[in-house]
């Protein structure tokens, strides 16, 4: 294990500039924590708890240009856009966001594979940082995750005044590597991986206290999928439901997209790529109309999606981590959690 | 407010068990004690687990537009400053008043949870509030904080406390916050800029918009049936925007569509995830409406046209509005 002293973290973010872009929490102009590329200026939140979206535009941005047509006279000429080539460091992931990544290379790393999606990935680093406040909203250990070690290439923890490192993955050992011999990093003494190991601790007992401890997503919602998808209950849910497009947006799973053409000028077209909502009225529009005319079919799909479709196609997985954005964002107050409780309740103990 | 609370699951449970209603709109409970959320109940047994505290700051009028048109009568408890958008949907003819029954709820100000904890309150288990402070209970002991410093933005510019339009008032008014400062202070500020100064701020600002929507499916004066950016074939397609230009196009083009319709309800601010200053787009309309045309407060009643559909002859011209807008100021 290595450290650095926080006072001298400025002198990291400069290192870590210097091998690549390096993307962090930092407070923007509402005084919200986002990713947002380094700048000496910036004012860094990386104890922010968790920030207002996660990082998966670094990999799957929410408007992306795919092709150029250009046209002139009857020549058609095609240029392919594709992600700059140089390594992006993420500093800060959480560990609920951290698990997100995985999810999402499971939807866009499978044949066929999504080479956007890919070239950016395999370009960055991750650098993880323990949680040591989650939130009422937090629940990701209803999912598995460990708060307190994010599945990083590297794992950080900001513990009393230093900021303790430890790689993980090769990419991680590399990045280490050239920071140690930059003489950013140094060596640890055996009282730091100690502190982490309090830090963890404390983490779970706090985890084990907070409103939502003994939440966890019923496994019967998987064993009867139209027996869900048919339940009475989805009507009840939907009616506060605004259809706007929050909860999917600032989701670190959802990853639904549109391609499009937009006409810039007669001669130049370009084909583009946008994040979609499931709550959205377009969505997934066909020539014969929308599959999903109602709200409340429009609703159930993401819950569907997140909680029974995605899981039978991958191994039991959710696509949900508990970041809790959903509980923080919604302007109605609606979210996975209350949709999986009254699922649960009217479909697996029938007690409508 | 607990008292009221009993007194809207009582009535909410009368009007549906003697028919006059077939739907009430209320709050109920969320995950936690401060979250609480939007509910459409249709049977007096549900009616139990109506909640109504400072944690329900949701202005219930929008649905009331589903309801109209599935033509179910509706009961739906409003607080004063909601009672505004329900009369700018009769005015826009959006709802049928026959479907409505309107009831007014006391209100004395809604909590900003987000507020509460960034004043420093840590494992906060339930909040309470006594008289000008708040009294929140956390797992480290009790904190008191001053009531003033922790109200959601939009009830600092309460309108007060009397309903626009009311079938039955619930209980006697509940004192509403009072405010002294001028509302259109930070609108001046912006005014005051120079030009650059003024895009920058604003550019600054709406970047951080992700088109999620939130501020127009909540918005009551945002009521068409298909909104122009939700037309996939259109360029100005929401989920489009090809640049920042276009983020920005988006609010401009909603303020000016709800100018002299925005009642001031700030539900949009309240909303937004990225927490974007969108009522000070609203405001400035509000401001230039009642220096060129005189005082107007949209949704007030249900009748009066708003100045920009309406003409008089000291109207000012188009032109004359924009140059001599320094003597209007």
């Amino acid at each position: 294990m290595y450290k650095i002293a926080k006072d001298n973290l400025p002198k990291l973010y400069v290192a870590l500039q210097n091998i690549g872009t390096l993307l962090l929490p930092c407070k923007n102009k509402s005084g919200h924590a986002d990713f947002a590329p380094y700048r000496e200026d910036a004012e860094i939140a990386l104890d922010a708890p968790l920030t207002n979206r996660s990082a998966k535009d670094v990999f799957f941005p929410q408007v992306e240009n795919l092709l150029t047509f250009k046209t002139s006279g009857k020549e058609l000429a095609l240029e392919q856009n594709v992600p700059p080539v140089g390594v992006t460091i993420v500093m800060g992931v959480r560990a609920c966001d951290a698990r997100s990544f995985k999810i999402l290379d499971k939807v866009f790393l499978k044949a066929p594979v999504d080479t956007y999606y890919k070239t950016r990935r395999e370009q960055c680093v991750l650098i993880g940082l323990g949680c040591s406040a989650p939130e009422e909203t937090c629940f990701c250990h209803a999912f598995g995750i460990d708060a307190g070690a994010p599945e990083t290439d590297v794992q950080t923890w900001l513990a009393g005044e230093e900021l303790c490192w430890q790689a993980v993955t090769a990419n991680g050992e590399e990045l280490t590597a050239k920071l140690v011999d930059g003489g950013v990093l140094v060596e640890a003494a055996a009282d730091a991986a100690a502190a982490v190991s309090e830090q963890q601790e404390h983490t779970q007992k706090i985890l084990s206290v907070l409103p939502l401890h003994d939440f966890k997503v019923n496994d019967e919602l998987t064993k009867d999928e139209l027996k869900v998808f048919h339940s009475k209950i989805w009507e009840q849910l939907a009616a506060g439901c605004l259809s706007c497009c929050t909860c999917t947006y600032v989701c670190p799973t959802c990853h639904c997209y549109d391609i499009r053409d937009y006409q810039e000028t007669e001669e130049r077209t370009q084909r583009y790529r946008c994040w979609d909502s499931c709550m959205a009225k377009d969505f997934t529009l066909m020539a014969h109309g929308s599959p999903r005319k109602t709200k409340v079919e429009r609703f159930r799909q993401r819950y569907m999606h997140k909680l029974v479709y995605f899981p039978e196609n991958n191994e039991g997985e959710y696509a949900c981590v508990g970041c809790g954005r959903c509980l923080q964002k919604c302007p109605v107050q609606l979210n996975i959690v209350k949709v999986a409780k009254a699922l649960e309740k009217a479909e697996v103990k029938q007690d409508v | 407010m607990q008292k009221i609370e009993k007194l809207l699951q009582k009535r909410a449970a009368e009007l549906l068990a003697e028919g006059t209603v077939e739907r009430v709109l209320a709050w109920h409970a969320g995950e936690f004690f401060y979250d609480n959320a939007p509910a459409a109940v249709s049977s007096a047994d549900e009616c139990d687990k109506l909640v109504y505290n400072e944690f329900c700051p949701a202005n219930l009028c929008k649905y009331l537009i589903e309801t109209s048109h599935a033509g179910k009568k509706t009961a739906v408890f409003l607080k004063p400053c909601d009672t505004y958008g329900v009369n700018q949907l009769l005015k826009d003819n959006r709802i049928k008043r026959e479907l409505v029954y309107a009831i007014g709820t006391p209100c004395s100000g809604m909590l900003d949870i987000k507020k509460i904890k960034a004043a420093g309150a840590k494992g906060i288990i339930s909040v309470s509030v006594d008289g000008d402070e708040v009294v929140v209970n956390t797992a480290y002991g009790e904190k008191r904080l001053a009531k003033a410093d922790v109200l959601l933005n939009k009830c600092l510019m309460c309108k007060g406390a009397a309903y626009k339009i009311a079938d039955e008032e619930l209980a006697e008014p509940l004192p509403v916050p009072q405010f002294t400062g001028d509302k259109f202070a930070k609108v001046k500020e912006i005014e005051a800029m120079s030009a650059e100064e003024r895009f920058a701020f604003w550019q600054s600002e709406l970047s951080k918009c992700i088109r999620c929507n939130a501020c127009r499916d909540i918005c009551p004066a945002c009521s068409c049936e298909q909104c122009i950016f939700d037309k996939p074939d259109t360029p100005v397609a929401g989920k489009a925007y090809a640049d920042e230009v276009e983020e920005q196009m988006y609010h401009i083009i909603r303020a000016f569509h709800v100018a002299g319709r925005c009642t001031g309800c700030g539900e949009c601010a309240r909303v937004c995830p990225q927490g974007i200053h969108l009522e000070l787009l609203n405001m400035k309309f509000m401001k230039d409406i009642n220096s060129f045309f005189g005082q107007y407060q949209a949704g007030a009643d249900s009748e009066t046209p708003a100045p920009q559909v309406s003409f008089k002859q000291n109207d000012p011209e188009a032109n004359s509005a924009v140059e001599g807008r320094e003597q209007h100021v």
